[in-house]
Formats: C-alpha cells, structure tokens, sequence
C-alpha cells in the first residue's frame, strides 16, 4: 500500500529535519575549515590572508598542545575506568533482591540531572575548598592537613567531579544490560558448582560486553567535549587544560581564530574516529 | 534453612546498596540542607547536619535579586522552546521513516547520528560569527534554534524508537477505511504515539535545561540561563555557601524530579537503542 504518493509525502517530511541538520552540520564546518587556512585575528586586524598549514603546524608544536592532550588523555581515561568499574559493580549490586530498589535507583540516578555548573561549583566550594570544605573537615578530624584539591591534585578532583556526573548513566546503561541477563543460566552455572567470581567472569561479564562498549563510546564522546566542569573550578589551569578548553582559549580569550579552529578540526577528526566504532554498533542493532 | 540465608543476603545487599545510594546522593543532600542554614552554620566547624535551625533567609534572598525570575525565565523559554520546535521537525521526519522506510532510512539516521558527535568547540567561532551577524547572540531566540539543533538527532532517533514500534497494520486498516493521510496522523497515529512524544519531550528538555556549551558562550546577560547564573556564583560569590546552596537547589529540583520520571528514556535515548 506504500504507494507512489505515500513515498513522495514521507520525504516531504522529512525534509526540514535533514535540511536543518544538514545546515548546521555544513555550515560551521566549512567555515571553521577555511578559518583554520587563515591568519585570523578579529581584534587585530580581522582577515589577514591564506596562510596554508601554518595554523595547523603551529597549534601542534605550541608548548600547550601536549599537556593539553595527555591532560585530556587522563581526564577521559580517569573517568571512564571509574563509572565503568563502579558502574559494573553497582548495576550488580542494584541487581540483587533487596528493600527500596526503586528509592536506591532514584539516588543513585540523581547526579546526572544536575546541571554541570551546579555540580562543578558544589564539589568546587563545599567539598574541595581548603578551609571551609566538608573534605577539609574530614581530613581535619584525621588528624590530617586539608589538601588544596583544586590545585594541588587538580586532574583528580576534575575526575572525581566528572565521573560522579556519569556513574549514574554507566550504572543505569549497564544495569537495563544485567537485567536483560538470563537468569536460569546463572542458576544452572551455580548447579554445576561454578564459583561467584567464576558466574561473573564468563557470563555476566561476556554479557555485559556490548553495554560496556556503548557507555566507553558515548561518554567518550562527551567527555572530550566537558567544558563547564573546567570553566567554573580551574579556568584551565594547575594542568587541565583539555583539548576543548586550549582551542576555547585560543578561539574567545586569545581571538586567534585561524590557530582555534585548526584545533577544532583536530578535535573533529578525533571525535569522528570514536563516533565511526560507535555508528557501527547502533548501525548493527538497526539491521535486527 | 534457604529461606534463612536468602533473607539475610537481601538484609546485606539492602544495607549495601542504601549506603552507595546515599554516598552518591549526599552532595545534593547536603546542597539541598545547607540551602535552610544561616552563613554562620554554613561553614560551622565541625559541620552541622541536621540539627540546625532550619531558615528560608536564602531563598528569599535569592528571589530577591530581581535577576534570579529573569535566569529561570530564560531556562524554561529556551529549554521548552528548543524541545517542542524539535518535536515539531522531528515528528513527522520520524513518522515517515518508520511507516514508509525506504532503503535509506537507515543512512539517513546514521548521518544524523554523526551530527550529533561533531565536538561544539570546533565549530565554536563560526557560530559566534553567525550570531553577531544575525544579531542573535545573547538572544533567547538563538539558543532555542542551537539547541534544538544541537538535539534533534536524539528526538528524532527515540521518535524513531517509539514510533517503529506502532503495529502498520493499524494504519493499513484505517487507509483501507478511507483515512487520508492527514487523519492518519490525527486520529490513529497520535493518541498512539503520545506516551512516546511525552518522554522524548521530557528527556531532551533537562539535556537543554543542563546544556553548558552553548549557554555559557553565546549568552551574556539579557538571555543566559540558569547555568551561567549559578556560573556567575564562581567567586566570590560562591563563598556564600548557603545562598549558592539555595540558587542551586532551584535549578536542579525541578529538573531531578522530571529526571527520576525519564530514567527510563535516558537508556533508550542516549543510547540510540543500543542497549535494550
């Protein structure tokens, strides 16, 4: 019954949601490409000319490149080995018989609804502050100085903000993957003697592989992009300076728009080989 | 005997589980108690939990500050504005690729998955440039338009989601009734798809509610939200603990609650339906 005239009707349809995508995807991209060729400084000067790879040489081979990159490195990969390893052991945990499991959810669910400027300026004043913090007072009744988190380990207090900010979606994700678990498969494998630590290495954890994938890849990609967190606690210094952050420097702070955006390609072109792992796993799950 | 070990594993697993629930939670907790203290307490040494006295000093301190009514206001326009103009594009994009798929619908939907992956930062000044000549920037008008942009891929994959899973037949048999394609969509497709239009519209307006890129950057101070207010609250500001507590707990309650009520949609949207 699709006929001819249906078929006709449903690409009309969808016409403004692929042309308004299409836009804002072609749009900024092109521009930000013929930027990154350009010596471009809207305050001094503007439009200076076509300056080949210049831009994208000197961004490389600035002193802030590779700090940026490890400091993105560590920040991405400290996150993601805390959510996915806490996050596997909770969704266990939330999995298991008990009183209150839809209260538990809901606590533990809850950081992901805050706002991240909340959140930074929460943990950033009424945790981590040296004097007032509740860590201080922690430390305090240990015995202990209170540590100046924010610039004496400030790759690790952005982690610890961060991956409070996603545990709660590594959780949920891993926990709707858990209950998807055969459940009479885990019971024949106790009949047959297999040991806890045995159950969960060759059936939950075989099981939860695809979930494990999906989180690693899509908080990856926001992850690279977290700007907020670092916005209103460090402004990017004491080394957390990411990626993200150097070509906002570069691009708002600095208005050297030829050198920003050829980070933003950099930044695209690493975005573009995670988003391609990840488009093949939601692309497989369509063919079903 | 079994009855007696399977419920005191569940004792251990309750007491387990209520304790990591509450650890993760305690910072809105203890945002949210804090809020109902004086200054002094605030930053009383040694921290005061609960027995305190309990005062509303800092909401209405908060409320006062004309400007607090104009942030919320700016939240609720652009992230209500952003959701349903994207519910509106998306709806019937999602509608014709569910009930009349053609060979490719599947790329299509992969393509608009990959705009959704391209890093805001580098696109970051053009965009900038785009407003300044629109005159958009620091505009509610712009971000409503960014941010729907900016989730549309989302609506329209959980649209997609819902809708596909909408018997055809259905719509066969009302075609075979003489339905035009317009009460198609009135009468038999809508009251159906509802529920799903409901939680799409729930989900994507707390990520544009917490969105913090593009408020922060495109916004000053006729049009920011309430990210950049609570921002602003950097320093010094922020040493004010209670009162940050306060403006905080007001721009994230509202949100936490829809938010336990999308827990659900939170798998299925962000996912893409990858994990079921």
């Amino acid at each position: 019954m699709a006929t001819q005239n249906s078929r006709s009707a449903a690409r009309l349809m969808m016409a403004p949601a692929v042309i308004l995508l299409l836009g804002w995807m072609l749009v900024p991209l092109v521009m930000t490409l013929l930027f990154s060729f350009k010596k471009y400084l809207p305050l001094r000067g503007g439009d200076l000319g076509w300056v080949g790879f210049d831009n994208y040489v000197r961004f490389v081979t600035s002193s802030a490149f590779w700090p940026s990159v490890s400091a993105t490195l560590i920040i991405v990969g400290g996150v993601l080995a805390i959510t996915v390893g806490l996050g596997v052991l909770l969704a266990i945990l939330l999995n298991q018989p008990m009183w209150g499991q839809g209260i538990v959810r809901i606590l533990v669910i809850s950081p992901f609804f805050v706002m991240p400027t909340v959140s930074a300026l929460v943990w950033k004043n009424m945790f981590m502050d040296p004097v007032n913090g509740l860590f201080a007072h922690l430390w305090k009744f240990f015995g202990a100085a209170p540590v100046e988190w924010l610039s004496q380990a400030s790759l690790q207090s952005i982690i610890l903000i961060v991956s409070w900010q996603w545990l709660p979606f590594a959780t949920l994700i891993l926990l709707t993957a858990i209950q998807s678990l055969d459940r009479e498969q885990l019971e024949a494998a106790e009949m047959d003697g297999a040991a806890p630590l045995q159950r969960f290495g060759y059936i939950t954890l075989p099981h939860l592989g695809r979930a494990i994938t999906v989180v690693v890849l899509i908080q990856t990609i926001f992850l690279l992009g977290i700007f907020a967190e670092i916005f209103v606690t460090t402004q990017g210094s004491f080394g957390t300076r990411t990626l993200t952050y150097l070509i906002y420097q570069r691009v708002l702070e600095s208005q050297n728009v030829g050198l920003g955006s050829a980070g933003g390609v950099y930044a695209i072109i690493l975005a573009n080989i995670i988003a391609i792992f990840l488009m093949r796993m939601v692309g497989k799950n369509l063919d079903k | 005997m079994a009855r007696a070990v399977t419920s005191k594993r569940k004792i251990i697993n309750t007491a387990a589980a209520w304790t990591v629930g509450l650890l993760i939670f305690f910072p809105i907790l203890w945002t949210i108690l804090t809020s109902f203290k004086t200054e002094a307490t605030a930053i009383a040494d040694p921290p005061v939990f609960i027995g305190f006295e309990w005062t509303l000093a800092n909401y209405a301190t908060v409320l006062e500050r004309s400007d607090y009514a104009r942030f919320l206001w700016n939240s609720i326009i652009i992230a209500g504005g952003s959701t349903i103009l994207g519910i509106l594009v998306a709806v019937p994009a999602a509608w014709s690729m569910a009930f009349v798929p053609s060979k490719h619908t599947k790329d299509i939907l992969l393509w608009m998955l990959s705009t959704k992956m391209l890093p805001a930062v580098g696109v970051l000044y053009p965009i900038y440039l785009i407003f300044i000549k629109l005159g958009l920037l620091d505009s509610r008008t712009g971000l409503v338009i960014v941010l729907m942009l900016m989730n549309l891929p989302i609506i329209v994959w959980m649209l997609y989601t819902y809708f596909r899973e909408i018997p055809g037949e259905i719509l066969e048999a009302a075609r075979m009734d003489g339905a035009s394609l317009k009460e198609e969509i009135l009468y038999v497709l809508t009251p159906m798809a509802v529920p799903g239009i409901a939680s799409t519209l729930l989900l994507n307006f707390i990520l544009a509610w917490n969105e913090a890129f593009w408020t922060l950057n495109l916004t000053a101070a006729k049009a920011a939200p309430l990210t950049a207010f609570i921002a602003s609250y950097s320093s010094p500001e922020g040493l004010f603990y209670a009162k940050l507590s306060a403006a905080s707990t007001m721009a994230i309650v509202p949100i936490l609650i829809l938010g336990w009520f999308s827990q659900k949609q939170l798998v299925s949207g962000l996912t893409f339906g990858a994990v079921k």
